[in-house]
C-alpha cells in the first residue's frame, strides 16, 4: 500500500535508505532531467521580464528598436557590468564591499591625475598613460587588500570597513584634485571606455569577456569551486582542508580590481575624472540592485554571472528606455525604483523562494 | 497566617506525581513520582537520554506533563504560560550559563524585576544595594556592577543561583552545574549548596559524576528510560548498586551492535607495535567550552582503531578536534608518523593524511547548497584539478561516484545539494568527503549520532573496512558507548584526563560507564580500597 502511494519523485523516496540500487537509478535519472529543466528556469528567470522592457521599449520610442541603440546601451552597461562581478564574487563567499564605488572613483582619478600637467590639476609627475594604467590597476588591489585584511585577519564587521573605506576614498578622490574634474585624458586612458571595433564598443566586449570568463572561472576552476564552498558554508570549507582565509581576502583583491577597471570604463566613455564619479553618484546602489535581481544571495554561496549579467541588462534597459521616454527628469528616479521593485518581486515569483533575497 | 498546620515541615517544596511525558514517538517519561523535601538535597542521575532533562523541564514549567501533576508546597502548579509564576517558586540552574553577558551582575540578578519608582523607572541605587546586600549576606565575593560579561564560568553561576535567592525561590534545580568548573569551584559550589538546603531550601542536583551526588545529597533517584528505578537515602546504596540501576538488565544487546561487532573482530599484529606511531599526542592541554584538555599522551599504531570515550565535558570532542587540526592547543606535541602538526590547521592536517569526520554535520560537514559529488570530492581538489587549476565536474563525479555507491547514499544524482538529503546521507557524504582522500588516520567525531541504525550499522561496518584494507587508522571519539565496537582498544577520559583504558573487545559496557562516570574499579569491585577521585593515575582493564 505504501509503495503504491509513494511518488515515484519527491525528496521522500530519495531519502528512503533501503531502497533498491535500480530503483534509486531509476529515480536518480528522473529527477536529474528535472532538476536540469528547473536550474534552467531559474537561470532564465529574468529573460521574461527583459523582453517585456523591450517590447515595452518599442512602443515607447521607435528609436529604441535600433543597432545604434543597442551599442549604446551595451557601452553604457559595460562599466556598470565590471563592477557588478565584482560585487558578485563578494557576495558570493558570504561578504559585502561598500567601497567598491570609492575605487571606481578614486582609482582612475589617480591615473588621470598622474598623466596631465598641473595646469589641468594633475600632480606634475606627466606618467606615462600605460603606467598610470597600471599604477590605477595597483591602487585597486591594494584597496582590496586592505579591506580584505581588516575583515578576515583584523575579524571587523565588512559592511562598517567598507563603509568607512569608501568615504575615506571618496575624500581622497576630491582631495588631490582639489575637488576639480579632470578633462581630456590622453587616447590610450579612453581607449577602454570610448574606442570602437567597427561598430561594437571595446567597453562592451571587455565586459561580455569578463563576464564569461568569471563565469567559467566559477565553474570549473577549484579557487571558484571554492568561493561557493566558502560562501555555502565557511566552517565546512575550513574543516574540508580549504584555505579560507587566503580566498577570501583574494576575492576582495578581484573585487576591487575590477571596480577600479569599471572606473576607467566609465572615466573613458565622458572623457572626464570627475569628483562624481562613483560615491556621490551613489552607484553602489545600481550595483546591489543589479547583482540581487540577477538572482546573487546577499548571505553569500548562491548566484551566478548569467544571473548577474540579466541584472546588469535590465537596468540597463530601463535606464534607457527612461531616457527615451518622455518622463521628466524629476521623476526617472522614482520610476527606475519601482521597476527595480517590480522586477525583483517577478525574479522571487520566477525563480523560487531562493532567488532574490 | 496561613491556615495549614498539619505537619508543615516535611510537606514536599515541590511535588510530582505520576508524570508522562511523550514526543512523536518517544515516550521520555513514564509516570514519574518525584518529591523534594525542604532542606534537603536530592541527586538525579541517569544515562544521557534517560529523561533527565525533560523532567527538570516539565518541574520547571518549561513544558507541560501529558499526564500527572505538579504541585508546590501543596498547592498546583501555575498555568504553563505564567512565567514569573513558576519562577517565584522554582529556579534552574543550567549547565550552560543563562545570564544575559553584556548587563551587570545586579541587572541580572534582578532581571525583569528591577526594582524602581512607579513601576517603569529603575532605581540604580536601591538595586545595587540590595544586590551587594544579598552577596554579602550569602558570601559571594562579586562585585553587583561588573557585566556579566567579564565573570568566570563560576561567578556566572554564583549570579544565577543569587537571582534564584533573591525571587525568594525555595526550590533550586542545578543542571549539572560541576560540568564547566574547575575542582576548586565545585567545591565552593558544594559548600554554597549546603548553605542554601541548611537554610531550608530544597536541592534537585543533577550530576553524571556519581561521586558529587555521595558528596553533597542526601537522597538520590536514577531515572532509566523515562521511569524512576530506583529512589533511596544515599546512605543506604552503593556505587555498584546506582550504576546497575542506571545500566539497567538488557545492556550490552542492542541489536546493531552485534551487527556490528562482526566488522570490530579483527586485533592488531605484534608487527604493528614495531615501528613509528601513526599518531602520538604528547602532553596536549587544550582550553575549550566542549570540554578541556589536561595533558593528554596517546599513541595510535597504524592500522589501529581506537575509540576514545567519556561524557559530553570530559574532552573528547576536543581531542578529536585537536588531532584534526580543527581547533589549536596550548600545550604539547601532536605527531602524525612522526612528523609535528601544526595547531589549528585543517588544511595542514589534511596534507599529513589525517581525514577528519567533524561532530556536527550542519556546522562543518558539507555546504548544503552544492552537489554530492562536489562536497565529497572537497578535500582532493588539488589532485583532481589541473596545473593552473580547472578541474571539470565530471572528475568530480568520476571521484565521487564509486565511493557514494559504497556508502550507498540516496540522492538524486551526484548533483543534488547535499542540503536536500535525509541526515543520514548527509552524514556519509560528510564521511566520503573524509575518506576519499585515502587518509593514513581517520578522525571520527560522533560519526553515527542522528543517523538511523541500518546507516549507523553501514557507517561503522565501512569505517572498520576501510582501515582494515587500506592500513589506516582509526581515532573515534564518541559519547555512542555502541560505536566502540569497531574499535580495538578504548580510552576513557574523565574531566580532560586519561582515566582508563580497554583493550581488546568486546568491551564490558558496564565497567565502560562506570569509568566515563569517574568509577575506576566498578568490574572488579575492590571494597578495601577507598573509592579513588577522578582523575587518578592510569589503570589497565583487560576484557
Amino acid at each position: 500500500m505504501s509503495e503504491i502511494s509513494e511518488p515515484a519523485e519527491g525528496s521522500g523516496a530519495a531519502a528512503r535508505p533501503d531502497r533498491g540500487r535500480a530503483e534509486v537509478e531509476a529515480v536518480m535519472q528522473g529527477r536529474t532531467a528535472q532538476a536540469a529543466a528547473v536550474s534552467l528556469l531559474r537561470e532564465a528567470a529574468l529573460l521574461p521580464v527583459i523582453i517585456l522592457l523591450v517590447v515595452v521599449g518599442t512602443f515607447v520610442n521607435s528609436a529604441f528598436l535600433t543597432v545604434p541603440n543597442f551599442t549604446g546601451i551595451g557601452q553604457q552597461v559595460s562599466a556598470l557590468g565590471v563592477i557588478v562581478v565584482g560585487e558578485s564574487l563578494i557576495l558570493l563567499i558570504g561578504g559585502m564591499d561598500l567601497s567598491l564605488e570609492g575605487t571606481y572613483g578614486l582609482a582612475p582619478m589617480i591615473a588621470a591625475w598622474l598623466i596631465v600637467p598641473k595646469a589641468e590639476y594633475g600632480a606634475g609627475t606627466l606618467l606615462s598613460p600605460y603606467l598610470a594604467l597600471l599604477i590605477m590597476l595597483l591602487v585597486g588591489a591594494f584597496i582590496g587588500l586592505v579591506n580584505g585584511l581588516l575583515i578576515v585577519k583584523g575579524r571587523l564587521n565588512g559592511f562598517i570597513v567598507t563603509l568607512g573605506m569608501t568615504i575615506v576614498l571618496a575624500g581622497l578622490q576630491l582631495g588631490i584634485v582639489s575637488g576639480n574634474s579632470v578633462f581630456n585624458p590622453p587616447a590610450a586612458f579612453t581607449y577602454l571606455g570610448s574606442a570602437n571595433v567597427g561598430t561594437v564598443p571595446v567597453s562592451l566586449i571587455v565586459t561580455v569577456a569578463v563576464f564569461v570568463i568569471t563565469g567559467l572561472f566559477l565553474r570549473y576552476h577549484r579557487t571558484g569551486r571554492a568561493i561557493y564552498a566558502v560562501g555555502g558554508n565557511l566552517a565546512a570549507a575550513r574543516a574540508a582542508g580549504l584555505k579560507v582565509d587566503r580566498i577570501r581576502i583574494g576575492v576582495y583583491v578581484a573585487g576591487s580590481v575590477l571596480a577600479a577597471v569599471g572606473g576607467l570604463m566609465e572615466a573613458g566613455r565622458v572623457s572626464a575624472v570627475t569628483g562624481q564619479q562613483g560615491y556621490q553618484e551613489g552607484i553602489i546602489f545600481t550595483v546591489f540592485a543589479a547583482a540581487v535581481i540577477g538572482g546573487v544571495s546577499l548571505r553569500g554561496g548562491r548566484g551566478n554571472m548569467v544571473g548577474a549579467a540579466s541584472g546588469v541588462v535590465l537596468l540597463g534597459l530601463v535606464q534607457n528606455i527612461m531616457d527615451l521616454s518622455q518622463v521628466s527628469n524629476y521623476w526617472i528616479e522614482a520610476v527606475t525604483g519601482g521597476v527595480i521593485l517590480v522586477a525583483l518581486l517577478l525574479a522571487r515569483v520566477i525563480g523560487g523562494e531562493a532567488t532574490a533575497e | 497566617m496561613a491556615a495549614t498546620p498539619a505537619a508543615p515541615a516535611t510537606r514536599p517544596v515541590v511535588e510530582a506525581a505520576g508524570i508522562s511525558k511523550r514526543f512523536g514517538s518517544t515516550q521520555a517519561l513514564r509516570g514519574v513520582d518525584l518529591a523534594l523535601a525542604p532542606g534537603r538535597c536530592l541527586g538525579l542521575v541517569g544515562r544521557n537520554g534517560a529523561g533527565k532533562s525533560t523532567l527538570v523541564s516539565v518541574l520547571s514549567g518549561i513544558y507541560a506533563a501529558d499526564s500527572g501533576r505538579v504541585s508546590f508546597s501543596g498547592e498546583p502548579a501555575p498555568a504553563l504560560g505564567d512565567v514569573g509564576g513558576w519562577r517565584r517558586r522554582i529556579a534552574t540552574v543550567h549547565q550552560h550559563s543563562m545570564v544575559v553577558p553584556a548587563l551587570t551582575v545586579a541587572e541580572n540578578v534582578f532581571l525583569g524585576r528591577q526594582p524602581g519608582r512607579g513601576g517603569a523607572l529603575v532605581d540604580w541605587r536601591q538595586m545595587h544595594d540590595q544586590a551587594r546586600a544579598l552577596m554579602r549576606e550569602w558570601g559571594f565575593p562579586i562585585d553587583v556592577r561588573l557585566p556579566c560579561a567579564r565573570l568566570t564560568v563560576e561567578q556566572r553561576q554564583i549570579v544565577e543561583i543569587a537571582r534564584a535567592i533573591a525571587a525568594g525561590t525555595r526550590c533550586l534545580l542545578l543542571d549539572e552545574p560541576t560540568a564547566a568548573l574547575e575542582r576548586d569551584a565545585t567545591a565552593r559550589l558544594f559548600a554554597r549548596v549546603r548553605q542554601l538546603t541548611a537554610s531550608g531550601v530544597a536541592v534537585l542536583y543533577i550530576s553524571h559524576h556519581l561521586e558529587e551526588v555521595f558528596e553533597i545529597c542526601q537522597d538520590v533517584a536514577v531515572i532509566r528510560d523515562g521511569e524512576m528505578v530506583l529512589t533511596a537515602p544515599v546512605a543506604q546504596v552503593s556505587k555498584e548498586q546506582l550504576v546497575a540501576a542506571m545500566v539497567g538488565p538488557a545492556a550490552g544487546t542492542d541489536p546493531e551492535v552485534a551487527a556490528a561487532a562482526v566488522a570490530g573482530s579483527r586485533r592488531i599484529g605484534a608487527e604493528a607495535a614495531a615501528g613509528v606511531a601513526r599518531l602520538t599526542v604528547d602532553r596536549v592541554s587544550a582550553a575549550s567550552l566542549r570540554g578541556s584538555l589536561r595533558e593528554v599522551s596517546l599513541e595510535i599504531a597504524p592500522g589501529e582503531r581506537v575509540g576514545v570515550t567519556g561524557l559530553l565535558s570530559a574532552g573528547v570532542a576536543t581531542l578529536a578536534r585537536v588531532v584534526a587540526g580543527a581547533q589549536p592547543y596550548e600545550g604539547g606535541r601532536v605527531l602524525v608518523d612522526g612528523r609535528p602538526l601544526a595547531a589549528g590547521r585543517p588544511d595542514l592536517a589534511l596534507l599529513a593524511g589525517v581525514g577528519y569526520i567533524p561532530e556536527d554535520r550542519q556546522a562543518e560537514g558539507f555546504v548544503p547548497l552544492l552537489g554530492v559529488a562536489e562536497n565529497a570530492t572537497m578535500t582532493i581538489v588539488d589532485r583532481l584539478a589541473g596545473r593552473i587549476g580547472w578541474l571539470r565536474p565530471s572528475a568530480r563525479a568520476r571521484a565521487a561516484g564509486p565511493l557514494a555507491r559504497r556508502l550507498s547514499v540516496v540522492s538524486a544524482g551526484l548533483a543534488q545539494p547535499v542540503g536536500e538529503l535525509s541526515g543520514g546521507n548527509q552524514q556519509k557524504v560528510t564521511v566520503a568527503r573524509a575518506l576519499v582522500r585515502q587518509p593514513r588516520l581517520i578522525v571520527a567525531l560522533t560519526p553515527t549520532r542522528g543517523v538511523d541504525v541500518a546507516a549507523k550499522t553501514l557507517l561503522l561496518d565501512e569505517l572498520a573496512q576501510v582501515t582494515s584494507e587500506s592500513g589506516a587508522s582509526l581515532l573515534l571519539a564518541t559519547d555512542e558507548l555502541s560505536d566502540l565496537v569497531i574499535c580495538d582498544r578504548v580510552i576513557v577520559l574523565v574531566r580532560g584526563q586519561r582515566f582508563a583504558e580497554f583493550t581488546g573487545p568486546p568491551f564490558d559496557r558496564e565497567a565502560l560507564i562506570a569509568a566515563t562516570e569517574g568509577l575506576a574499579a566498578w568490574s572488579r569491585a575492590e571494597p578495601d580500597r577507598p573509592e579513588p577521585d577522578p582523575p587518578e593515575p592510569e589503570r589497565r582493564e583487560d576484557a
